[in-house]
């Protein structure tokens, strides 16, 4: 069942107050909900180097109640993969584990070693909170910075390529369940993590987490920007359970009412986009249109 | 050598809130919540779902924890009531 108020949403919080992230950060609040929908004492979480890693403490002290384990930038999914083979050798039961990576570390640096987990069909969930960008060396460009912004290793013609297809490398390895959310719908976030969490096998979420600092906006439209990427098409929330296609919350809603807003209304509040030019939104538009009409096509076929 | 005992060494951090100290300090601008617009209803309760923090309560009166508070400002914009302002200055005294 979705979850449809905020008050039936677990009131406990797994993340004590005066971490070390930014102000308006859109990983902490997706971390916040996504750790709503686990257990407190049976969940293990393995965290690269990224962002994550600043969120989760200086030694002797960290923010965060669940079981926390740092590993190298690029080793997330063979270190998840030893992480549940340990429990299955100890014969504890019950635990879910799961790994927080950033874009960087799924998109670029841990591709092999998430490939490599996925084929062997390990037992967990992986996340990838997808900020566009290096942002916690200080916005470097990724695989996944979209065409036309401004990185501090792109900073005079503007990143030129299209962001990598992610979700079609990852789907090509048949896995139980993919999703992708957004912090800016935290219900619809939350229920993906309830349903992640109920399957076994790999499972692959990526929630597009805006970052005020690396992206260039104030930090109270943070939850502005969330929603606007996905009422633009930019971003496009959806699951795909065994195979079948299903839109899920604003993407179903809007492709069923079809009041879609252009790629322009969400470039121009960024000054990471500040010298995109006129061809480049209209490519970028194109783009997001062109996969928009595909997924909607998939959407209706499997939901028929 | 072989007679020296063995301990497997483990750093292990613990979890308590405040691990990058006191981020109220960080604000510039601080939230106040009007009570009487606040529509004091658990239907709403949407400045405690944005928060990225968690330091607005559930518990009506609503109330931020201004020690941890970062003064963000998410609660202010997205409340549809328009109940929660933000003021320049650290403190509640600064403003006042």
């Amino acid at each position: 069942m979705a979850t449809k108020a905020a008050r039936e949403l677990p009131s406990q919080e797994l993340i004590l107050p005066g971490t070390r992230s930014c102000a308006a950060c859109g990983l902490m609040l997706t971390y916040r909900h996504a750790l709503k929908a686990l257990d407190e004492g049976k969940t293990i979480v393995a965290v690269p180097a990224s962002c994550m890693t600043v969120l989760h403490g200086v030694y002797p002290i960290t923010p965060v109640k669940v079981i926390c384990i740092n590993n190298p930038f690029a080793a997330t999914g063979a270190s998840v993969s030893g992480i549940v083979a340990g429990l299955k050798a100890v014969g504890k039961e019950g635990y879910t584990v799961v790994a927080f990576a950033g874009d960087g570390g799924t998109y670029d640096i841990g591709i092999q070693s998430l490939s490599g987990a996925l084929e062997r069909g390990t037992n967990f969930i992986y996340v990838c909170y997808d900020n566009e960008g290096y942002m916690n060396t200080g916005t470097q460009r990724s695989s996944a910075s979209p065409a036309g912004a401004i990185t501090t290793t792109t900073p005079v013609l503007a990143k030129l390529q299209h962001k990598k297809d992610m979700i079609g490398i990852v789907e090509a390895h048949r896995i139980p369940y993919i999703a992708t959310a957004s912090p800016a719908f935290p219900l619809d976030l939350y229920d993906k993590f309830v349903t992640a969490k109920s399957i076994s096998g790999s499972r692959y979420m990526e929630v597009h987490a805006p970052c005020p600092p690396g992206w260039g906006f104030p930090n109270k439209d943070l939850i502005k920007m969330g929603k606007l990427a996905v009422d633009s098409g930019i971003h496009v929330l959806y699951e795909i359970r065994d195979g079948k296609f299903s839109l899920t919350s604003r993407s179903l809603r809007l492709a069923e009412k079809g009041r879609k807003k252009s790629v322009a209304d969400y470039v121009v509040g960024q000054t990471r986009f500040r010298k995109i030019s006129d061809e480049q939104v209209r490519r970028l538009q194109e783009f997001c249109d062109e996969r928009w009409e595909e997924l909607v096509k998939r959407h209706n076929k499997d939901n028929g | 050598m072989a007679d020296k005992i063995r301990e497997t060494i483990s750093a292990a951090s613990k979890p308590a809130p405040g691990e990058a100290g006191r981020t109220g300090d960080w604000r510039s601008q601080t939230p106040f919540i009007d009570h009487d617009k606040c529509s004091q209803k658990d239907t709403c309760l949407l400045c405690w779902l944005y928060c990225p923090d968690g330091v607005v309560g559930r518990d009506f009166p609503l109330e931020i924890d201004l020690e941890y508070c970062k003064g963000c400002g998410i609660c202010a914009e997205e409340c549809p009531r328009e109940a929660i302002t933000m003021a320049e200055g650290k403190t509640r005294d600064d403003v006042a």
